[in-house]
């Protein structure tokens, strides 16, 4: 299985999320649209790179990269 | 019902019009807006603004709520029909939210809102599709323009003439775990499948189970080796994979929808490390420039409004101490709450502009890591921003902070932000010892000083922070997960309304208490112990008698200074006089007198208080023209009777103007931490942790300087 995380994305690049590695925030993740076999763009980063704005199910969310890299992608 | 920025708040509007009020839900200080709607010729409704959530799951103290009240079918708020309102641009996300409130069987009326945005992106929904799949009436609004309300009435009418719940669960928790759903049920008398498993999970923050309640659901899940997360987790998998099923029958996708859209174009640029922050520092620099200019004309009419009502209410009233009561007393504490209110009304207008065109999460993404440095969170910037204004809507800003700890940390830090109180102290005690020269050709030299003090406050409410962060630790973790809507307009009665709220909460919150205090001061500053505020005056006005006995007729200015003593003879024999002295060996070190004794233990309750105290004290009389000059004037000539030099040395007065930057002066504010915290404990600590601070930089400015 792939390492790749949403938070290694560069501007613009589009992953699929697979799976995540961290099950409490998952709950949190999933009721906001990150969901496995969903298509993630990250569109935009706050000044020093943290937080990221990632477009997914079609709207615009932001979280920590942290956060981003408990999503693990393709 | 709904997502956050689904247009919830609009369709309230529409259907209650002025027709609403706002509350709190029972027993909790989650704001609820409530109001009425006639339904038909006979009924009229109460409609209730939840407050909008992703899921049934929550996860701030304001969603909590909506989960409190759908739980438990014997809340007073438990609605009999809930209208969903969904943002039909993204239906997906928006369904999970209605496909649990539906399984709760609660009556629904599913409202697609937003459906213009929808086909701007080339998608048609098709709402008799969605009304038959998922078995409730589904109704096209536009919640902006009123489309669609009358549709909204008979959907309303017709599931309260005949309540109709789908046939079957959207996810029926009794597939993946019978036993323990079953047991459930039979154990607590349910008979709703969702509404069971909702105890299972989230029976620890249900106020409505009692101890003995929660423990046995403990138990069940032991017994059925139930894992909650992994649960949670499947069904909300489960929910989007039926509805994607669901959304592809429902949506006719017309063109794909891969361009970046203006709103995430703007993104670039407010999100930009340069321009970014060049954009939300002008912004801030307008507000203050708000709050401080633009204000100050409101101000002086408010001010000369109360100054001109005390005096035709004193020359139109018998003279007494009820009339006495009435001016000085409370209309003047009235004054004191009014003349804050311009302040507030400009700061919370441009917050809530600022909030409507969704500009305010964007600020919260930039600022979020370096305020996550100091134990913050994005969602601080708010609450610290509004308390330039004033502490106690700001502290209810926090509500939104989902990290109980990041939370804490910043109701706890919000009052060091200079708040509008303390600016007339600032000013006067400036204008005292700070010269009004230009330096550099270009800043004035006052208000340099003033904005060190605004900088010093910001600063010092972040190294608080900081610390507070190394003293409480917890388990909790602090996350931003947080929707970035897309800009929209302002609507211009959401924002209306949300100044009016702010208004209204500190009128009647922090004016309540400074009314209080007003007439408790004027009580004490009026009466003495038995005759002794008689003796004091006779014995003024026997040396009265005694320097001017030469003179056949006494001056109208001779007689004026006579009077003055007088009064402030009477002042320092009364009650809060003896309070002063009583505790002026504590004050001495900080470079203070019993007359500023009297003040700070005036103030105490409300800072605002200060500067009218220091007026009364040293007796400005009632013909005073103008008092910012008079009292400042007065305040110079003031004499230290140890070294016979001013009283007000510069040591002094920056040693008053660092310790109202720090001090917790403020009964509101501690009301208010109390009622958020919901300890004693909390704002204890915040007392103790601000009131040393002052006391210690006041005396460290004291001896420095002097």
């Amino acid at each position: 299985m792939s390492k790749r995380s949403v938070a290694d994305l560069k501007i613009g690049e589009r992953a699929t999320i697979m799976a995540f590695n961290d099950q409490l925030m998952s709950l949190k993740l999933l009721e906001m649209g990150c969901l496995p076999g969903a298509e993630i763009c990250l569109h935009c980063k706050a000044p020093l790179g943290d937080p990221i704005c990632l477009n997914v199910s079609g709207y615009c969310l932001s979280m920590r990269r942290s956060e981003a890299a408990t999503i693990l992608v393709e | 019902m709904g997502n956050p920025n689904a247009g919830k708040s609009s369709l309230f509007n529409q259907l209650t019009g002025l027709r609403q009020k706002t509350g709190n839900f029972p027993g909790v200080t989650v704001d609820k807006k409530s109001g009425m709607w006639p339904l038909d010729a006979t009924t009229t409704v109460t409609v209730v603004d939840f407050p909008g959530v992703y899921s049934i799951y929550p996860k701030s103290l304001d969603e909590q709520i909506v989960t409190d009240i759908l739980a438990n079918p014997a809340h007073p708020d438990y609605p009999d029909v809930a209208v969903v309102v969904v943002d039909a641009s993204n239906l997906h996300r928006n369904l999970l939210l209605f496909t649990q409130i539906a399984d709760l069987g609660v009556p629904t009326v599913l409202a697609l809102n937003m459906l213009d945005v929808a086909r701007d992106q080339g998608k048609e929904v098709n709402g008799a599709r969605l009304a038959m799949r998922l078995g409730v009436p589904v109704i096209r609004i536009n919640a902006r323009t009123g489309e669609g309300i009358e549709q909204v009435r008979k959907a309303v009418q017709g599931q309260l003439a005949n309540p109709t719940l789908p046939a079957k669960l959207f996810f029926d928790p009794a597939d993946e775990a019978p036993g323990l759903v079953a047991d459930t049920k039979a154990q607590y008398g349910l008979d709703n499948n969702y509404l069971a498993l909702q105890y299972v999970i989230q029976h620890d923050g249900f106020s409505f189970l009692n101890r003995d309640q929660q423990l046995g659901l403990d138990t069940l899940i032991k017994t059925h080796q139930f894992s909650e997360t992994a649960f949670q987790a499947n069904e909300t998998i489960t929910r989007y994979k039926r509805i994607a099923a669901l959304m592809g029958e429902a949506i006719t996708q017309k063109t794909a929808n891969d361009q970046p859209t203006w709103s995430q174009k703007l993104d670039r640029i407010l999100l930009h490390p340069v321009w970014g922050y060049a954009i939300f520092g002008f912004i801030l620099l307008l507000i203050f420039q708000a709050i401080f200019a633009w204000a100050t004309p409101l101000q002086d009419a408010i001010d000369e409004g109360v100054a001109w009502l005390n005096g035709t209410l004193k020359q139109n009233l018998p003279a007494g101490p009820l009339t006495d009561l009435l001016t000085d007393g409370i209309l003047a504490g009235i004054g004191g709450i009014l003349v804050f209110v311009p302040q507030i009304a400009f700061l919370f207008l441009l917050v809530s502009l600022l909030e409507e065109s969704g500009y305010m999460s964007r600020v919260m993404v930039i600022m979020d890591r370096i305020m996550r440095k100091f134990g913050l969170n994005g969602r601080s910037v708010v609450p610290l921003i509004s308390g330039v204004a004033c502490a106690v809507p700001a502290i209810m800003a926090t509500r939104s902070i989902g990290t109980r700890r990041d939370r804490l940390i910043t109701i706890l830090v919000t009052p060091l932000m200079s708040c509008s109180a303390r600016l007339p102290i600032y000013t006067i005690l400036i204008a005292l010892v700070v010269p009004n020269t230009r330096v550099l050709g270009l800043f004035n030299m006052q208000g340099l000083a003033l904005m060190a003090l605004y900088l010093l406050g910001l600063v010092s409410a972040l190294l608080a922070a900081y610390v507070l962060k190394l003293i409480l630790k917890t388990k909790e973790r602090s996350f931003f997960i947080m929707e970035l809507p897309t800009f929209k307009l302002p609507r211009w009665n959401h924002v209306g309304l949300s100044v009016w709220e702010s208004v209204r909460a500190f009128v009647w919150e922090a004016g309540r208490v400074i009314l209080a205090i007003s007439i408790v001061l004027w009580v004490s500053a009026s009466y003495g112990p038995g005759d002794s505020m008689q003796q004091a005056e006779d014995r003024v006005r026997q040396q009265g008698a005694a320097l001017t006995a030469g003179t056949p007729v006494m001056r109208q200015s001779d007689r004026d200074q006579l009077e003055n003593r007088v009064a402030a003879a009477r002042r320092e024999a009364s009650y809060a006089g003896r309070f002063g002295h009583f505790i002026e060996p504590v004050i001495k070190p900080l470079g203070y007198d019993w007359k500023i004794g009297i003040a700070l233990l005036a103030s105490f309750a409300a800072r605002e208080v200060f500067v009218g105290t220091m007026a009364t004290i040293y007796s400005i009389g009632d013909g005073a023209d103008e008092e910012g000059v008079t009292i400042r004037e007065r305040l110079r000539a003031e004499r230290n009777p140890d070294t016979g030099g001013p009283m007000y040395t510069p040591a002094v007065a920056w040693s008053l103007l660092i310790f109202y930057v720090f001090a917790m002066m403020c009964m509101s504010t501690l009301a208010a931490t109390q009622r958020e915290t919901k300890s004693w404990k909390w704002p204890a600590v915040q007392l103790v942790y601000m009131m040393l601070l002052a006391y210690g930089a006041a005396f460290v400015t004291y001896r420095v300087l002097s």
